[in-house]
């Protein structure tokens, strides 16, 4: 096993120059700063319209230090293959072709073109970053969005829908590595990236990204928001390879201590969530509670 | 060497000529055969390249975006619905200035169902930016798909190559195979100005602002407006490119004539004609039976569409006594959309010179009803007599 990427041995090469478009306190900066870093200089990325074509900047002028190929909304991960399939034709297959889509990009419009190309087998990675809304639109509704969260076309009850388990249906593809990520554990990311890139196949991460501006929080707490998602049992961070599930980095620490935060700490630090009653978080509590008993019961 | 193939595998065969290197698709009839023989190509191993077998049109044309952004030489081919499917990508692909070049087997758009064949598919993507050229037999076809990549890459612009579903994809007709050393000697491998590349990074197809705008050099970039005004300016351009592609390929293959439009007996015609694929060459027979009842009719086949070789149609016009549009398609709520620009292109060129003919448009074969020889000719006829209708009139409709 590879040793644990920590701060200090973290490389220093930036690929993402400084002073992005990006809203103060992005989730999606600290990911993509360090993912990038993970992925190394040969890399081709693949954008569809998101929060990423914002942070990227305006033409002439882009923020990205590597190759970058925008495209139509539902059609990532078939640009992906497009450009595997000709670096294939060049003998260029060490270079990673790594797509970066929202959700909105990929669990609703992108689905089917990702669903095609993990069906095919072409070897890219695909993140999705999952900032749980349209936020790029101004915070509509997503298939990802959870549920209780209000949006800005869900504005008054609240999206009254479950999130939509993009990761498990990936899994359900068989991939060889399937991971769920957060931006507030980059180094979790990036130590990730770096496991599976020889792995064979499409390669999908999942990456919870705190919203300042979408999910209502002062943009200083992003951090701290991201990691109580972890700490409160609300969102996992695991890796699936080859069909093996494994809670990684802070979710499997949980599991040692069996203590979770309650979840309301983390509804009650976000606007969005001001319309949960406390039965409907105690309801969710009993969901999070039962689905960890679980993972005490494997730990067994 | 002369064979004997259906339409869609002199595109087919055509492809392999041009060794693309990529090529992504998806099924729709009447499309299908020739990709299959594509994908046999590969697998066989009898051309080297990268089949993606696409799960959808939208991603068979996303595929062949990015693949010519990495620089390769890409083919696909849809009909109908498919067509209509990838919609967003066509203009992606002609606004990314990429030398795509696809095969659209025109077939009738739902709904209704309906796998026959018109040229509403094709004739609905006209202002997309692409080049648009029609096909009226399969040597045309073959012809037209190692032309098609030649002046794709030399003006950086998309071409639907279009032939008629049934009629020509899955009829057998002789035609010449051209030679593989001659088809290399007329097409060089795919140069690309930039193809996506580690060593020297660019954003693609990033977003543009309304205005111009300076880089980091201080060096002023195009802004929305001058990128698509570009795009416009040089289809225009592409009519001249389009004759130096014929010349160049005449030169080598020994065949080619006009490379805007394909007239039989025009010369000394008071009437003309005009259409687009297949339907002209089944005109030739009923200009051939006028002709024997002393009736000066000839018929042009429009090979480009778009850019719309409008000088090229007015010169071939000029002064005669009618003009009579064949359309397998129609711009709902109005005319034949081929109807709107002739008459465009003749008023702009002969207006007040007193050489100006009447037009008259007619529809026919839509959803594939059959186009019988009988009824064109009498169309003709009666439109050589008086103006028929201001409307378009529909042959053989059962109402």
């Amino acid at each position: 096993m590879q040793a644990k990427t920590n701060i200090l041995s973290l490389p220093t090469q930036e690929f993402v120059h400084p002073g992005t478009r990006a809203c103060t306190g992005c989730g999606l900066s600290i990911a993509y700063r360090v993912g990038l870093k993970a992925l190394g200089k040969d890399t081709i990325l693949v954008v569809p319209p998101s929060c990423l074509t914002v942070l990227q900047g305006l033409f002439p002028i882009a923020s990205t230090k590597l190759p970058c190929l925008n495209v139509t909304f539902a059609s990532t991960a078939a640009a992906a293959t497009g450009i595997l399939a000709t670096l294939k034709t060049q003998g260029k297959e060490h270079i990673t072709v790594a797509a970066w889509a929202g959700d909105g990009g990929t669990s609703d419009i992108g689905l089917q073109a990702l669903s095609g190309a993990a069906e095919r087998g072409d070897n890219f990675i695909y993140f999705c970053y999952d900032n749980e809304g349209y936020m790029n639109t101004g915070a509509q509704r997503s298939g990802t969005t959870p549920i209780g969260a209000v949006t800005a076309n869900t504005p008054f009850k609240g999206k009254q829908q479950q999130k939509k388990d993009v990761p498990a249906i990936m899994a359900a593809h068989k991939l060889s590595y399937v991971a769920a990520c957060s931006a507030a554990y980059p180094l979790d990311l990036y130590d990730k990236i770096k496991s599976c890139v020889n792995l064979p196949g499409t390669k999908y991460f999942h990456i919870h990204i705190p919203c300042p501006p979408g999910w209502g929080y002062d943009p200083r707490y992003g951090i701290k928001i991201g990691r109580l998602a972890v700490e409160t049992g609300y969102y996992d961070l695991y890796e699936i390879v080859n069909g093996e599930f494994k809670l990684t980095a802070a979710s499997e620490k949980l599991v040692e201590k069996r203590k979770l935060i309650p979840v309301r700490e983390y509804f009650r630090s976000q606007s969005r969530f001001k319309i949960l009653t406390d039965a409907q978080i105690a309801d969710i509590q009993n969901q999070i509670d039962a689905k960890w008993a679980n993972y005490y019961k494997k730990d067994e | 060497m002369h064979i004997i193939e259906d339409g869609n595998s002199a595109a087919a065969l055509g492809v392999k000529l041009c060794r693309a290197n990529v090529i992504a698709a998806y099924p729709i009839t009447p499309q299908t055969p020739l990709t299959e023989r594509l994908s046999e190509y590969v697998e066989s191993g009898e051309m080297k390249a990268e089949y993606i077998p696409v799960e959808s049109e939208h991603s068979a044309l996303a595929v062949c975006i990015a693949a010519s952004s990495a620089g390769a030489r890409v083919f696909t081919a849809t009909s109908a619905n498919g067509l209509l499917y990838m919609h967003e990508q066509v203009q992606w692909a002609s606004g990314a200035r990429l030398p795509i070049v696809m095969c659209v087997v025109n077939r009738a758009v739902g709904a209704p169902w309906n796998v026959w064949n018109d040229q509403q598919d094709s004739i609905s993507q006209r202002d997309t930016g692409w080049i648009q050229i029609y096909c009226a037999d399969h040597q045309q076809i073959i012809d037209t798909v190692i032309k098609a990549y030649w002046l794709a890459e030399k003006v950086s612009i998309p071409i639907m190559v279009c032939y008629d579903g049934y009629i020509l994809s899955h009829t057998y007709m002789p035609f010449d195979l051209p030679d593989q050393e001659k088809v290399d000697a007329f097409l060089p491998p795919f140069q690309p100005e930039y193809a996506l590349n580690p060593d020297e990074p660019a954003n693609l197809n990033t977003v543009t602002l309304p205005d111009v705008r300076l880089d980091v050099q201080g060096e002023l970039a195009h802004g929305y407006m001058e990128i698509r005004y570009l795009l416009q300016e040089e289809l225009r351009t592409t009519l001249k490119t389009a004759a130096e592609a014929e010349k160049r390929f005449a030169g080598i293959f020994g065949r080619g004539g006009d490379p805007y439009i394909e007239p039989y007996r025009c010369d000394d015609a008071d009437y003309v004609a005009v259409g687009l694929g297949s339907i002209t060459y089944q005109l030739r027979v009923c200009v051939d039976a006028l002709r024997k009842e002393s009736i000066k009719v000839g018929v042009m086949g429009i090979r480009y569409y778009r850019p719309f070789p409008d000088e090229a149609i007015a010169n071939a016009l000029k002064g005669k006594k009618g003009v009579i549009v064949f359309e397998k398609a129609i711009s709902y709520g109005y005319e034949g959309a081929l109807m709107s620009d002739l008459k465009s292109a003749l008023y702009e060129h002969l207006a007040g010179t007193g050489s100006l003919p009447p037009v008259q448009n007619f529809i026919a074969g839509i959803g594939g009803r059959e186009i019988r020889t009988d009824d064109l000719t009498q169309a003709l006829r009666a439109a050589i007599k008086s103006r028929v209708s201001k409307e378009p009139t529909w042959i053989g409709l059962k109402l």
